[in-house]
């Protein structure tokens, strides 16, 4: 196996164009895992980890831009307030130790449906900057899962940074585990209000091949919703779209749970993550 | 009288009693502790294992060419390389060295490479080609027991044993209550993963540093194998990460000694993690029928259970397994009226062995959810159906034996249900509608990690409801059914810089119960000098027995004392002539004392096998738990708030470690009622990988309140109760009713599932 060390970042575009069959590893929680229990064997592993410039985030405009190595402790420590979906979802990764050396542009490479990042990301509708020595391309998130562990990503592409809409409302991440802490979702769900467009954005994880969003769930809630009253929220309505939550997903059984036990859980996230947000912003309104 | 040092229990600080710190604890701490994968020598090979991918197939035939052919391979071994015996095992040799013409079952060794990079001898590993005809796998144990069609695993057939219980004729009552339970297979998830190194000596042996339970029972199997003498098998305890039984069977050491011995050089084998899965046995899984006969008011009339134990493809410790299971069957009450059977089966399935409990863990979490049922049918609480007919001083347990050490167990359930309970953790709102007021955000949401589900938020307290429930558990203690258990301690005085020293010498395996702490503990206090010496464990001392069974400080300790006494006696007849001698001027004349003594407790006996019935436990141990969950009903996920135990230990050797046994058995009791099993379909395993397999965090296990007896045992060292084990039985009942007692479901499975709650039809 080669080890490529690139030292800026168009050395790693040419590596990258030169090797497109390269693995790139920056915290190494995940490549690093595959790579023991012998599930594969890359021909090369592309270190991105002396690039300096991909550990930073900067809030441009009401998008924050976080650079592809930033780990899941800087975004629990320092982008709670501007991006609490993503933040609440990086705080139920794997123990400190993965968070210290984890980042979501790793959940993105590897594309597993049960990446913690994607719900928040899908509920966000983030915006992941790809680049290859042939160019930069922006891969709006909803387009960037293909499959089961397979994303939009050309095989000369890296992922420089993914662009987060900053929370204009209330966001919360949800994730069901056989056990308190370190585990990998069953299931997850994200919801994000965005009071300006009048839209509710949902992300769905671990229960379908790719995370998705619930699109007649995030449509129902919309039209139902009194924004402008925030007046309380009627609970037929949130049963309502808890059951249209899980109506969007096609879990399978596995050792980790069972399908019928996964869409019961998703409706019942759903409902209570959507109590929870509402309250926020009926509370909001009255201060 | 004996005017100076010797004197017994002088009442050091760092003697019997006294919370002496392990001497591998801020090693293990800090990452510096040397396991047995750490073992290293110059020029060593790595040995690399093929396992079989099928539950049960022929092998038509093995091809090792292509592994030879590769560079960096320096051995390629199947069973026609083994040197002597083709099978072990520890009670009945029925396991193969290597595969012969058949594997049993998924992960069975079928061929062993040597290699100078394990890469390499992995990749060697891979390329051997096995032709493999799979056939029918027996995977359902109830089958294998009672199918005269079934196909036999072995030529002898699938019992491996059954074990009755017979005492009385009736069999009718006012309220009876019946239920079948199953438990999961559990693992013992150690996090020292399998390892040692073999390295050839001048005279034809091995000299084989190993991570085990038992150095010689490992060399009695070892030897044989190798077609060496014993003396030429000679073992060292390599450093221990963790065991709980999982070490007691033979992993890697023949193999790794047979490529020592093939190659003439060192030869190290690690396991994976995902090979440690296939790498050990497991606890059997267990099912269950229990019929439970008692008078209105509570008093238990009769018992009637019968216990299906499924060992897998190998005996291993499975017929010890099922004699716990039938003597223990019915638990720490008075019954006059017991009619059990014990099964023990052969199937296709992983093997099962030893694991912390013991045979005695699956029955526990039966007879104590049976008890609940019969409180309820009684109109009694579970505490009061305990009481009215808990065991004493003098009861007669199922087996006929008589309790003869004290038993306080009603004393123990009251106080027990008088500790104070916690407080609410939530702030209980509406179950399923969200908030209609608008109430202010400052609104404190409770601190997400002490709710269930933790910081992944499936909760601010929305269908949390609490439970409260208890369990009481009795466990064996030392080897029973007549074994020869014993252990041997050579115990040395000498002047070392001219002061006074001990050298404590035993084979017995620090596993990390911390019985080296103890041992040194047990030579301060018996020969009154502070400074010992507790020398590496190996086989150049007589056997210490098993690291099992709670069984240690009992015998090593007691054969440590034995030998400490002897010296004692030694230096005080040494001084006879001159009473004024001091031991300094004593040693100085005579030079080094050293005694060798084996101590053996008092002899135990087979039961019956047609009634079950004989004096087949040396001693026996109580634990009682209560546990408070808060569960989310709606989404079957728990939060263990608390759990409190009781426990009669019969003296306190070292507090802090104690404490520490009763800890760590209680989360491993918590593991196995919420979330640890290895899930087998079809033979093969779906789940190896602690990804998949869960063991319980620090977010999982809660604090805990202990309340530990010293209720002497006349008959044992110090009058102490082995404690390793019996925490690990009463945890699993107490928490699997705390969470009935939340959801009102009758969950007659552990671990409980959150789909078994989430999903349940309400009852």
């Amino acid at each position: 196996m080669d080890f490529l060390r690139p030292l800026t970042w168009d050395e790693a575009l040419a590596y990258k164009a030169g090797r497109p069959e390269a693995t790139p590893i920056q915290g190494g929680t995940d490549v690093m895992v595959e790579i023991n229990l012998d599930k594969g064997r890359p021909a090369a592993l592309l270190d991105l980890n002396p690039i300096s410039e991909l550990t930073g985030w900067s809030a441009e405009g009401r998008t924050v831009r976080v650079g592809a190595g930033v780990t899941y402790s800087r975004l629990i420590g320092e982008l709670g307030s501007l991006l609490p979906g993503l933040a609440q979802a990086a705080r139920t990764v794997g123990s400190p130790q993965i968070r210290n050396r984890g980042t979501v542009a790793g959940n993105l490479g590897a594309a597993s449906p049960a990446g913690d990042s994607h719900p928040p990301l899908l509920a966000s509708g983030a915006v992941v900057e790809a680049e290859s020595a042939r160019g930069r391309r922006m891969i709006p998130i909803g387009e960037f899962y293909t499959g089961v562990k397979r994303n939009a990503l050309a095989p000369d592409e890296l992922i420089r940074a993914v662009h987060v809409p900053a929370a204009t409302g209330p966001q919360y991440f949800s994730k069901i585990g056989t056990r308190n802490a370190m585990v990998i979702a069953v299931c997850s769900f994200a919801i994000a209000l965005h009071p300006g467009e009048r839209r509710i954005g949902t992300g769905i994880g671990s229960a379908a091949p790719t995370p998705r969003r619930a699109v007649a769930a995030e449509e129902f809630l919309a039209g139902e919703l009194d924004w402008d009253g925030r007046s309380a929220l009627d609970p037929g309505v949130a049963r309502r779209f808890g059951e249209l939550v899980a109506e969007a997903a096609s879990p399978i059984d596995d050792v980790r749970g069972r399908a019928d036990y996964r869409l019961h859980s998703l409706s019942v996230m759903a409902r209570r993550a959507l109590g929870w947000a509402w309250k926020d912003y009926a509370g909001r309104g009255s201060a | 009288m004996t005017s100076i040092q010797t004197e017994p229990r002088s009442g050091s600080r760092s003697g019997v009693g006294a919370s002496v710190p392990r001497p591998d604890g801020t090693l293990k701490v800090t990452g510096e502790f040397a396991y047995s994968s750490d073992l290293w020598l110059d020029g060593m090979l790595w040995g690399a294992t093929l396992r079989s991918p099928h539950p049960s197939a022929w092998i038509r035939s093995i091809d090792i060419g292509p592994a030879l052919a590769m560079p960096g391979v320096f051995a390629v071994l199947t069973h026609e390389d083994v040197p002597g015996e083709k099978f072990y095992g520890l009670e009945h040799r029925d396991q193969p060295v290597l595969a012969v013409d058949q594997v049993r079952y998924q992960g069975e060794p079928v061929a062993l490479v040597a290699a100078d990079h394990p890469e390499t001898a992995r990749r060697a590993a891979a390329a051997i080609i096995v032709a493999y005809e799979p056939r029918e796998a027996v995977v359902d144990p109830r089958r294998a027991a009672f199918d005269p069609s079934c196909p036999p695993v072995h030529p002898h057939g699938n019992l491996v044993r059954h074990q009755p219980v017979r005492v009385g004729d009736r069999f009718q009552a006012e309220v009876v209550v019946t239920g079948e339970y199953e438990v999961g297979m559990q693992d013992q998830a150690f996090l020292g993963p399998e390892s040692g190194l073999a390295v050839p000596a001048e005279d034809g042996g091995v000299d084989l540093f190993i991570a085990t339970q038992w150095l010689h029972v490992d060399q009695d199997q070892v030897a044989p194998c190798l077609g060496l003498p014993k003396e030429k098998v000679r073992l060292s305890l390599a450093g221990v990460g963790g065991a709980f039984g999982a070490r007691e069977d033979l992993s890697m050491q023949i193999h790794a000694s047979m490529l020592a011995l093939r190659t003439g050089r060192p030869v190290k084998i690690v396991y994976g993690r995902e090979e440690s899965f296939f790498g050990h046995v497991h606890r059997h899984p267990a099912w269950m029928r229990y019929e439970h006969g008692a008078t209105a008011d509570g008093r238990l009339v009769y018992v009637r259970a019968e216990i299906l134990l499924d060992g897998g493809a190998y005996c291993s410790t499975s017929r010890a397994v099922v004699g716990n299971a039938a003597s223990l069957g019915v638990g720490p009450y008075e019954v006059d009226n017991v009619r059990i059977d014990a099964y023990g089966v052969y199937t296709n399935n992983p093997p099962c062995g030893a694991m912390r409990g013991f045979g005695a863990v699956q029955a526990c979490y039966a007879y104590e959810s049976q008890m609940d049922r019969l409180a309820e049918a009684c109109g009694l609480s579970p505490v009061e159906i305990r009481i009215r007919n808990a065991v004493s001083q003098g009861s007669r347990l199922a087996t006929g034996q008589v309790v003869d050490s004290p038993a306080p167990l009603a004393g123990m359930l009251r106080e027990l249900a008088a500790m104070p309970l916690p407080g609410s953790t939530v702030t209980r709102r509406s179950i399923t509608e969200p908030s209609s007021a608008k109430p202010s955000s400052a609104e404190p949401v409770p601190d997400l990690r002490s709710l269930p589900g933790g910081v992944s938020q499936t909760t601010h307290g929305e269908g949390v409801r609490r439970g409260v429930g208890y369990g009481v558990g009795i466990k064996n203690i030392c080897f029973s059914e007549g074994f020869d258990d014993y252990s041997t301690a050579r115990v040395r005085v000498e002047l070392l810089g001219g002061e006074p020293h001990v050298l404590v010498h035993t084979a017995a395996a620090e596993v990390g119960q911390g019985l080296i702490t103890v041992k040194a503990q047990i030579a301060r206090t018996e020969l009154g000098i502070d400074k010992v010496t507790v020398a590496p464990a190996d086989t150049s001392v007589g056997s210490a027995g098993s690291s099992s069974a709670s069984r240690q400080s009992y015998v090593t300790g007691g054969a440590v004392k034995a030998a400490c006494e002897a010296v004692r006696e030694r230096l005080d007849s040494l001084r006879a002539g001159d009473p004024e001698l001091g031991l300094v001027e004593l040693l100085e004349r005579f030079g080094p004392v050293e005694e060798t003594r084996e101590y053996r407790h008092r002899p135990t006996f087979p039961m019956d096998p047609v009634t079950g019935q004989g004096d087949s436990h040396t001693q026996l141990a109580l634990c009682v738990h209560r546990a408070v969950v808060d569960v989310d009903v709606e989404l079957g996920l728990v939060k263990v708030v608390e759990l409190a135990a009781v426990q009669d230990v019969g003296r306190i050797l070292n507090p802090v470690a104690l404490e520490g046994q009763i800890h760590g058995g209680t989360a491993q009791g918590l593991g196995l009622a919420l979330m640890e099993e290895i899930q087998v379909r079809d033979g093969r395993v779906l789940n190896p990988s602690f990804t998949d397999y869960l063991i319980p965090t620090i977010l999982d296990m809660p604090p805990m309140r202990l309340s530990i007896l010293e209720n002497p045992d006349p008959h044992a060292p110090y009058g102490l109760r082995g404690a390793g084990e019996p925490p690990t039985l009463s945890s699993t009942p107490a928490v699997a009713a705390a969470v009935r007692a939340a959801t009102g479901l009758e969950l007659p499975r552990v671990p409980i599932r959150p789909e078994d709650i989430a999903l349940a039809a309400p009852s």
